[in-house]
């Protein structure tokens, strides 16, 4: 079995592909345009390895956002094929015929490759932090099944793959805070020792009333978190039982209204 | 008329890893001006790769354990050259600022009876490194991260590179840099520069780091007259990968030796019971390192050039749990199942003991006013580092960096910054992609000629013949580096970043080799098969001093320690 993958790869090595890529500098207002490369293919090789040697042989000025490349630290996110993924995870001999490159459509483009992803970290800001119960004995104790529903979200690389592709985010991107911070709000309510509920949050400022669980994002996960089912889910199911809640809903009416959020 | 933003501050930290993050705590929680910058984006930083763990002898698992078995097999390890005041703090203060992380949100596995769970990693004497699987550098980043972005007060420039230190009388007042996104450049005027900027792993071909890591702090530093010290300590993880190509070198956590894997050659031969009969695949990371490199130079390697390590009989449901990184990553890359099949590993360049010389108190160097912290500091780890001591390590000086640097900066009255040195840098830097004036050398071809230099001749086995060869390439392509020449704009430039890091790499890899060929002895993590020995009268540490456009090399006595210190190790054996 393991022979035949080899002899499979070798057969692949040593072609040129050729990888269509996306080039647009914002700032000169000339629009964007795909433009081609034939590059050399060697085994193993991810897609990543191919816009690298263009961009340090062939064309420095090719815009690419990049550093691990070992599919740890979430930069080198992009639509390949127009599907959203991780560039350094992709590997060159799972695609058939014309590699197209371009950046996340979700967020604004600087450069080629690159887009401004600091949206992300503004909403981070915003996003009620961990508050622990008082008055608890250190060390904490913690049950390591409790741990593991928060730790499940934790895995997130922050590429942001899953805002790329949510159609909410992407078409009406005031509206919803988008999956990425369902999965941060998730993973410190599910904090065993955790004393807020942020699914009101969500719903009142987050916006999370407008996902309507088409699952996209957890499909698109490099790292495989069950953003929908096991984030997004639960916390419209909190949400709504607190909205549903009599005494709640009438605190709710006579208290703040929605807050603006920056986005 | 050279264009360019002013940036003022109290502190300016360079990197945003765990250290440098950190830090800026520290200098935040005392109302100073703190900016951060980083080659990458926030969160991003080599922090992130972190897999293993962090060592804090809270003694969860093995109830002997105590910060004084730490710091003995901390200065032990480290053969007996690492800064003992630092192992001392280090193991001392590490489990509080464990608790400290977990009080700020971070998430370890747990015992049975809920405690922060520990694993057994090389050369630490009981199960010691607190841990979330296979992602613990993922999880102290971003909890860090979340805490610096909550404070609100820290101005946060990640995508910003830094090319050069400026001081004025012999103490720091500044910096100059540009922000990849804009392509505009920035003058920094502070007080006090925290470098927290990494290693060096991407000199070399084969190495398990993050690819910004070229080197840049300690080589920025080593230009602003800070000392460098044990730069010829580079340490070779055991176990990266080797197949397929492209992802050689990718790190396989020591955990999974931690866990139970165990290594054995084409032959079948479990060879760890060979070399190190006690201590066996955990021994400290030098030792494995050279074991794995023997079996694959005496033909027991396999045809990727790696040996075997196996987990497999811990079981499908296990090993996905406690390293799900390792399963995805093997899964993914090389098509390999580690729940059923084994793994193929061989050495590859992980972290570097050696980098700026500082004060083991206070992260100060010998520049006033600039402090260094974490792999781009020195000193604790001597000639060998134990894993899980570095993130252990960016915490605990992380902090003391931090508070130091205010300290300094609360008390300082900032020197006056020279402009023009400033536009004369940020002129340099624009005359990269100045075509008309120069060569029209990719810097590229220079950096690959670099790291194979640097894996072929500067490896784990070194030779006096062989590194004077490296030091000759080096001084080459020094001359050749002259006349590098990109195109384009300033703007995520990957030609003029190339340009700006094959400076630095250059620098710092002949520090590395200069010391390479000075230490004549076998020790820790540098070893000659032209010296095999341990020798007493090298019981001291390299220094990399510059002198004008040179490198001076010299040495310091290793210091005694205070007798109760001493007291805990065992003492150092020479053959």
């Amino acid at each position: 079995m393991k022979a035949e993958n080899k002899k499979e790869e070798g057969a692949k090595t040593g072609r040129t592909r050729k990888f269509k890529v996306y080039r647009e500098d914002p700032t000169d207002g000339k629009g964007g345009e795909y433009q081609e490369f034939d590059v050399q293919v060697e085994e193993g090789m991810v897609v990543l390895d191919a816009i690298t040697y263009i961009s340090q042989r062939v064309d420095p000025t090719l815009a690419v956002r990049w550093n691990c490349k070992a599919a740890r630290c979430g930069s080198c996110s992009a639509e390949i094929n127009g599907v959203p993924r991780l560039m350094c995870k992709t590997r060159v001999d799972t695609i058939d015929g014309t590699i197209t490159v371009g950046p996340m459509r979700a967020f604004p483009l600087v450069k080629d490759l690159v887009t401004d992803v600091s949206s992300n970290y503004e909403i981070e800001k915003l996003m009620p932090e961990f508050k622990p119960k008082e008055g608890i004995s250190s060390p904490w104790r913690m049950n390591e099944m409790d741990v593991g529903r928060s730790q499940e979200f934790r895995k997130c690389i922050e590429c942001f793959l899953c805002q790329d592709v949510c159609h909410v985010v992407r078409d009406h991107h005031a509206a919803y805070i988008g999956p990425r911070h369902v999965v941060k709000a998730a993973s410190l309510d599910m904090h065993p020792l955790d004393t807020l509920d942020r699914s009101e949050w969500l719903t009142a400022d987050g916006g999370l009333g407008y996902c309507n669980v088409t699952k996209c994002c957890q499909d698109v996960c490099p790292e495989h978190i069950k953003i929908t089912d096991n984030a997004i889910i639960p916390e419209k199911e909190r949400s709504a039982d607190s909205l549903y809640d009599p005494i709640i809903s009438l605190f709710r009416r006579f208290s703040k209204g929605k807050a603006d959020r920056k986005q | 008329m050279v264009a360019y933003d002013r940036v003022e501050t109290d502190v300016l930290v360079m990197g945003m890893g765990g250290a440098g993050l950190r830090a800026a705590l520290e200098i935040v929680s005392r109302n100073l001006k703190v900016v951060l910058v980083s080659k990458s984006l926030l969160g991003k930083a080599h922090t992130v790769m972190a897999e293993g763990g962090i060592a804090a002898a809270v003694a969860n698992v093995d109830s002997k354990d105590s910060w004084q078995v730490h710091f003995s097999d901390t200065v032990a390890e480290g053969v007996y050259i690492g800064d003992y005041r630092m192992a001392e703090i280090l193991a001392k203060e590490a489990p509080e600022r464990v608790y400290e992380l977990e009080r700020y949100g971070a998430l370890f596995d747990r015992t049975p009876d809920g405690k922060i769970m520990q694993r057994a990693f090389g050369g630490h004497t009981y199960r010691r490194l607190c841990h979330v699987g296979d992602k613990t550098g993922l999880e102290m980043i971003r909890t860090l991260e979340d805490r610096v972005l909550h404070t609100g007060n820290a101005k946060l420039l990640d995508e910003t590179v830094i090319t050069k230190l400026l001081a004025c009388n012999g103490s720091v007042c500044g910096a100059v840099g540009f922000s990849l996104r804009t392509g505009k450049f920035i003058v920094f005027e502070c007080k006090a520069i925290i470098v927290a900027t990494g290693g060096l792993g991407r000199i070399y071909k084969v190495s398990s780091n993050s690819h910004e890591t070229t080197g840049d702090g300690i080589a920025m530093a080593f230009e602003a007259g800070a000392e460098l010290r044990d730069m010829e300590m580079v340490q070779f993880h055991p176990t990266g990968m080797v197949y397929p190509p492209g992802v050689r070198g990718l790190l396989v956590t020591e955990g999974v030796r931690g866990e139970g894997g165990l290594l054995f050659n084409t032959k079948g031969e479990r060879f760890m019971l060979r070399y190190s009969p006690e201590k066996k695949e955990l021994d400290a990371r030098d030792v494995v390192a050279r074991a794995i490199y023997h079996e694959i130079q005496n033909g027991n390697g396999t045809e990727h050039g790696g040996v075997y390590l196996d987990i497999t009989k811990k079981g499908a449901a296990f090993i996905r749990k406690k390293l799900p990184g390792m399963y995805e990553q093997f899964k993914e890359f090389a098509g390999v199942d580690i729940t059923k099949e084994k793994m193929e590993v061989a050495p590859t360049v992980h972290y570097f003991m050696g980098g700026i010389r500082v004060e083991p108190e206070t992260a100060r160097t010998n520049v006033n006013g600039l402090f260094a912290v974490g792999e781009a500091a020195a000193g604790l780890h001597g000639a060998n580092r134990l894993g899980g001591n570095s993130l252990a390590d960016i915490l605990v000086f992380g902090r003391r960096a931090g508070i130091s640097a205010a300290t300094y900066a609360a008390t300082s009255v900032a020197p006056k910054l020279d402009y023009r040195e400033a536009e004369a840098e940020i002129s340099r830097i624009n005359s990269f992609i100045d075509e008309a004036g120069r060569g029209s050398t990719n810097p590229y071809e220079i950096i690959d000629e670099l790291r194979d230099t640097m894996s072929s001749k500067v490896g784990i086995i070194r030779n006096g013949k062989d590194l004077n060869s490296a030091l000759q390439t080096i001084t080459v392509l020094k001359e050749r580096a002259k006349s590098v020449t990109v195109k384009g704009g300033v703007r995520f430039n990957q030609g003029l970043l190339g340009c700006i890091e094959m400076e630095k790499m250059l620098l710092v890899a002949e520090c590395v080799v200069r010391s390479a060929i000075y230490r004549k002895e076998s020790r820790g993590a540098h070893t000659r098969s032209d010296f095999p020995n341990k020798l007493k009268e090298w019981k001291l540490n390299i220094i990399c001093a510059r002198n004008g456009s040179k490198i001076d090399l010299s040495t310091v006595p290793v210091p005694e320690m205070p007798e109760e210190l001493n007291a805990l190790v065992k003492p150092e054996v020479y053959a």
